[in-house]
Parts: C-alpha cells; sequence; structure tokens
C-alpha cells in the first residue's frame, strides 16, 4: 500500500472536542480513510462518542449511530442483517473503548463473533475508563493508579494484570483478528484495508495512548505507541481463522522501564513492581515468540 | 418476502399465534432469546424461517439485552422488527427499553407474562410488563389466542403511525395463552400485506443520506424529545380507536379500542380485569345478573396509553368500580387500580383494588364472585375498604 495513495477525504472532521494528544482521533480519522463514505459507524459510551458530537455538532460525515454501553456486538449485528436484507454491502463498524469490550462488552461481543456477523469490532484501547475518569478497566495494566486503583500507602495501584483481549478473540477463530498501533502506519493502514475487504466478524485492537489518563505529555502520543510496542507491552500480530499469520518483532527489545517511565500512572512503581511487570512482559514475549527475551 | 398463506383457522397456542402474527405481518429482522413460558414463539419462528416460510433475518442472539439491542439497530436501518420475551428477560432489556421508545423505532415485542423472581416461579403474573409502564412502550393485555394473533399484527399498525411512532408489547398471559390451544382464524398474507403496507421510516442510517441517530445531547433539547413522547403516547389513544374500528371492518373481528365493555349500560357497579381473569369474569357477570345484581364489566385492553376517557364516562353512571390487579406496587397498590384512581380524581364513588391471582395462582369464579360482592356493598355505603387481598393465606378480605 501507497501512503500517497490514500483518499484526501476526512470523514472524521477536525472541530471535535478530544483532548490534546488523545490517541483515538488519529486512528478514527486514518481507519476512516481506507473504510471510505459507504460505512456505518457505531459508537456504544465511550469518550468518541462525547467528543465525536454533541448535539447539534457532529465530526462525522458517514451515518453514525449509539444505544448504550454494554451491546456494541448486538448493535453492529442488528445494523448488518437489516442491510443485508435490502442487498446492501455497507461497511458496518463498532468503535468501542477498552471499558466496552474487555468488561461490560464482552457477552455481546462474543456473541456476534460467534455467529460470524458480517461487521467490524474495534476497540480502541487506551487502557482505563477515560470518558468517566480514569477508572480502572480488565484492560488496565499491573500496578497503574487510577482513581478506583489509586496508588495508596497500602495498596498501591491496580493488583491485576491486563486481560489478553485479542488473544480472547483470537479463540473466537473469526475469519480476522488484528492488533495495531499508530506509530506503525503502514502496518496500521494494511491491517485495516485487510479487514475492511474480508468477509465475516474481523476484530481489530489498537492501543490508544491517553496522555489525560496516563499522565504524559500530549506530544509524545505516538512515541509512547511505539514504546509500546517495542517494551513487549503491547504486541502487534493479525490472525485468521484462530491461525496467526503474522507478528511483528521489534528490532530491540526496550526494558519494561523506558516505556513505564515517561507516565504518571507508574510514577510510584517500586523496583519490585518494575521487575513483577518485566515478568509479565518476558512470560507473554516468550509465549508469542516461542524464545527468551 | 413471505410465502404465500391462505386464510385458514388452525387450532394454536397462544405463543404460536404471536410468532405467525409476527411472520405473517412481514418482519424483516428478528433478534430473540429463549426464556419460557415465551420460547415457543422463538422456536415456532426459527421453524417459519428454516422452512422458508418467511426469508427474514434471525438472529440468535446471546441474551435479551442483545435482542432489544439488535431490534433497535435494525429497525434504525430501516427494517421492520419482531422480537419477543417475558419476566427476567424483559427486566434484563429494561434499559433498551427506554431507548428503543425514545429513538421512536416502531417495535413489536409480545410479552408473555411471567412472574419475576424471587422466588423464582415461571406461572402468570404482570410485574415483568407493568414496571415497565414509563420506558415509553405501549403495553396492552390479550384475553385469547384470537386477540393475540390479531392484536399482533394490529400492533404494526399502531406503531408505524406516523402520529405514534413507538413500540409497542402485546401481552399473553404464561401458560394460561401461551401453551393452550385454541381455535384461532389467521387471515391470508395478501390480506395483512395490503392492511400494513411496506414499512416506510421516517428516518434511518443511510450512507446515502448519513444523519446521526441517538447522538449525546445536552439539557437544551431533552426536554422537548419527552414532551413529544408524551403526545406520541396521547395520540396512540386516538390511534388506536381508529385502527380497532378498521380492523372490525377488514378482518370481521372487533376489540373496541381501548376497553371493551360488557353489560355496563345499567350496571350498578362494574370491575375492571384484564388478560384472561376477563373470561371467567364474563361468566360471572352472567350468573349474577340472573340473580337480578345489576353488574357490569370492563375488559382493560391497554395500560400505556391509559385509558382514561373512557374510563371517565363509565363513572358518571356507575355507583363502584373495581379494580382487578395481578401485581402490586409495594406500599401503594396494584398498578391498575393506581392509574384508575388518578383517572377518576374528583369522582364520588368508591373505587376498590383486588389483588388475586399472583404469581400465577388460579382466580376462580368464587373469587370474582367476592370481589362483585363487596363491590355492592361498597356502593351502599357498607364497606369503606380500598386493597382488598383476594384469596391470600391468614388475610381476610
Amino acid at each position: 500500500m501507497n501512503i500517497k495513495d490514500l483518499s484526501d477525504e476526512i470523514l472524521f472532521t477536525p472541530g471535535h472536542t478530544a483532548c490534546a494528544g488523545c490517541g483515538a482521533p488519529p486512528i478514527v480519522r486514518n481507519i476512516m480513510k481506507i473504510f471510505g463514505k459507504d460505512t456505518i459507524i457505531y459508537t456504544p459510551a465511550n469518550c468518541l462518542l462525547v467528543f465525536g458530537g454533541t448535539y447539534p455538532y457532529l465530526a462525522w460525515k458517514v451515518p453514525y449511530f449509539h444505544e448504550a454501553f454494554e451491546n456494541t456486538g448486538a448493535c453492529i449485528s442488528g445494523v448488518a442483517r437489516a442491510l443485508r436484507k435490502q442487498g446492501k454491502k455497507t461497511l458496518v463498524v463498532g468503535i468501542a473503548g477498552d471499558g466496552g469490550t474487555y468488561d461490560i462488552g464482552i457477552q455481546a461481543l462474543s456473541g456476534a463473533a460467534e455467529r460470524n456477523e458480517d461487521v467490524i469490532y474495534i476497540c480502541y484501547d487506551n487502557e482505563a475508563y477515560m470518558n468517566t475518569g480514569i477508572q480502572r478497566s480488565g484492560s488496565t495494566p499491573y500496578g497503574a493508579a487510577t482513581t478506583t486503583t489509586p496508588a495508596g500507602t497500602k495498596i498501591p495501584g491496580k493488583l491485576d494484570h491486563k486481560k489478553d483481549m485479542a488473544e480472547i478473540m483470537r479463540a473466537h477463530e473469526v475469519p480476522y483478528v488484528a492488533t495495531m498501533s499508530i506509530a506503525h502506519q503502514r502496518d496500521f493502514l494494511e491491517k485495516a484495508k485487510k479487514a475492511r475487504d474480508v468477509e465475516g466478524f474481523r476484530y481489530l485492537h489498537i492501543i490508544s495512548p491517553c496522555p489525560t489518563g496516563w499522565r504524559f505529555d500530549p506530544s509524545l502520543t505516538i512515541e509512547m505507541s511505539r514504546k509500546a510496542v517495542d517494551s513487549g507491552m503491547w504486541t502487534l500480530f493479525e490472525a485468521e481463522y484462530g491461525e496467526i499469520t503474522n507478528i511483528y518483532k521489534p528490532k530491540k527489545k526496550i526494558p519494561v522501564k523506558e516505556y513505564l517511565m515517561g507516565q504518571g500512572r507508574f510514577r510510584h512503581f517500586t523496583p519490585e513492581m518494575v521487575e513483577e511487570l518485566q515478568r509479565w512482559v518476558d512470560h507473554k514475549w516468550k509465549r508469542i515468540y516461542g524464545e527468551e527475551p | 418476502m413471505i410465502q404465500k398463506l391462505e386464510r385458514k383457522k388452525m387450532v394454536i397456542t397462544g405463543d404460536y399465534a404471536a410468532a405467525y402474527g409476527g411472520m405473517i405481518s412481514g418482519a424483516e429482522v428478528v433478534a430473540a432469546y429463549p426464556i419460557t413460558p415465551q420460547t415457543l414463539i422463538v422456536e415456532d419462528f426459527a421453524t417459519f424461517v428454516n422452512d422458508g416460510i418467511t426469508d427474514a433475518e434471525f438472529i440468535m442472539v446471546e441474551s435479551e439485552h442483545s435482542a432489544m439491542s439488535a431490534c433497535i439497530a435494525a429497525q434504525a436501518a430501516g427494517a421492520r422488527t419482531f422480537t419477543a420475551t417475558s419476566s427476567q428477560g424483559l427486566a434484563l432489556m429494561h434499559e433498551m427499553l427506554f431507548i428503543a421508545a425514545s429513538l421512536r423505532l416502531p417495535i413489536v415485542m409480545p410479552v408473555v407474562n411471567r412472574t419475576v423472581a424471587a422466588p423464582i416461579g415461571i406461572w402468570c403474573e404482570y410485574n415483568d410488563s407493568m414496571p415497565q409502564r414509563d420506558t415509553g412502550w405501549m403495553q396492552m393485555s390479550c384475553e385469547d389466542n384470537q386477540e393475540v394473533l390479531d392484536m399482533v399484527i394490529m400492533s404494526y399498525k399502531i406503531a408505524e403511525h406516523r402520529d405514534v411512532l413507538l413500540p409497542i408489547m402485546p401481552c399473553l398471559d404464561a401458560f394460561i395463552l401461551s401453551h393452550t390451544v385454541e381455535p384461532v382464524e389467521a387471515p391470508s398474507s395478501d390480506e395483512v400485506a395490503q392492511y400494513l403496507g411496506k414499512y416506510e421510516p421516517v428516518a434511518k442510517l443511510d450512507t446515502e443520506n448519513p444523519m446521526a441517530i441517538g447522538t449525546f445531547a445536552p439539557p437544551e433539547y431533552i426536554q422537548e424529545l419527552r414532551y413529544h413522547n408524551h403526545m406520541a403516547m396521547e395520540n396512540a389513544k386516538r390511534v388506536i380507536r381508529e385502527v380497532t374500528r378498521d380492523f372490525a371492518r377488514t378482518f370481521g373481528h372487533d376489540y373496541h379500542g381501548l376497553i371493551e365493555e360488557y353489560r355496563c349500560d345499567d350496571a350498578d357497579v362494574v370491575l375492571i380485569t384484564i388478560g384472561t381473569v376477563t373470561g371467567t369474569a364474563r361468566e360471572v357477570v352472567d350468573e349474577l345478573r340472573e340473580r337480578g345484581k345489576k353488574v357490569g364489566l370492563v375488559k382493560l385492553r391497554f395500560y400505556r396509553p391509559f385509558p382514561r376517557e373512557e374510563l371517565q364516562k363509565i363513572a358518571e353512571r356507575v355507583g363502584a368500580i373495581g379494580v382487578y390487579d395481578r401485581a402490586v406496587s409495594f406500599g401503594s397498590g396494584g398498578p391498575m387500580f393506581i392509574e384508575t384512581r388518578h383517572a377518576l380524581y374528583g369522582h364520588s364513588i368508591p373505587i376498590m383494588n383486588f389483588l388475586a391471582g399472583i404469581g400465577g395462582r388460579d382466580v376462580m369464579k368464587k373469587d370474582v364472585e367476592k370481589m362483585f360482592e363487596m363491590l355492592l356493598e361498597a356502593k351502599e355505603g357498607k364497606t369503606s375498604k380500598e386493597i382488598v387481598w383476594i384469596g391470600t393465606r391468614g388475610v381476610t378480605p
């Protein structure tokens, strides 16, 4: 794919009210360049719902729809079936956050995947409930301070590790699963294109750094995405019908400490906590790449 | 599209009547999840699909919450939809019911009335549908399986009317109707298609004409939307009266609008009933009439919109009104009783509430006789009781 050939048409327009440095707008704007105008977007409750448009303003140039929080899988199923009945080939896309995917939305998501609905489900993952003010989700990494897992004197942040949602979706053996990062733009666009062209259930999972919730300099969003991948905290892969077909391996693996350092949510980390997170990353690395890090 | 179906007489369950009604009305997308005693509706519809009688899209979702979510989405994308549920399933849907009504989507959903736990029970009680009162759905109850079929067809006509555009739940009693076979006359598919016409949404998700549905909205806009929903429910009363008249002319079955009166003209007292108890109460009225008691019956069909004007007219000419309820609003009384008293504010006649059949217990003729007996006493000023529990161990009515 040649990035130069991408459409100039912007289907998610400027003027939205996302925080400076938010990872979601570049994700959405770029992915819409691949998906194009014949697309219907559903968003459950999340930041994107609010900053993408508060009536009577709207950043979307395509049909756009919201019902509730926990049901993205069911809502996109309903739209897709109605369109199939009308003989239309419109792309139906749900864009949920990590809370709407890992936690409250996992049941409807799993149901839609099992039925192999002809839709694309996107999880933009900023690792907490950012829309409601940074509460922990099933995606929040170990030790991170959120407003519901504060770095207290007794309990230092979140005690549980991040759930491997992409693996759960891979286990559904759907036509296409891909994990993505906006720091890896060609890879990002190619995966988006592949998702567009495959039929059946497609799951795209994109790391979406959040300067407000992670507490880092808003100019470093792309760098945070890259460091997440280079440290092994986030892994880029593709899977078709449950089989992994492509894994991106960073040229040089950086210590997890380098990823943590610029983020306020990890500021309270003791050496033992860094070690625990490194142990988790190393274990995952070995599982994915089949070799010691 | 559905196969050509001739006009025919069938001996069918209430659940089959509901499923047949949705199918013959041309539902294009169905999303449903099975729950006793609604299960037969889902099974029957699946059979219609798998036998090629309809080519409707059937989404076999993983919960009732997803069933309603998918129906809302499909309807928003321009499809005529159908689903059905009961009890716990309806409670799980509760959140989405508001959204269906507030997005003004004319979804039709038969509800088989069943007890909501605890304790878990599967028999008839209205504590599943009646607490959905304020979600913005129209809600009505059927007396027999013929009414179930007719009402599902009429539901589309009422819900899709431009002055209404609200979802509707026609309700049927667990087992007494859902699993009991009765002879039912079904119209032909051509007749129904001509009667309902094609579903033409006011707005829909369409990439040719992009628009947003259900966006985040500030206080500057929401109050007007609530007002319009309220007025749509008020409009529904007129539309329901028109539709039942028109249905009677077209198909020969007359349901008389929001209520149906039985021997009320010269009645001293009337009892308002709902659902299958109405059949029992009709017999009791006939027997009491033979004994010279001037009693009458009002079958309340619609709980939302509530037939305020109809009941006010009846209250002007009778000496006491009784309201039968199969659910209770704890600390207040039966839901229909509360509504009736509100509708009749300013009338000085006694209004009594009879709670019976709760949890699916049978309501016998003697129970209904007791209600009329107390109503006649109330008319004479011999009792001032308001809320009466009939057939409750340890409680004297």
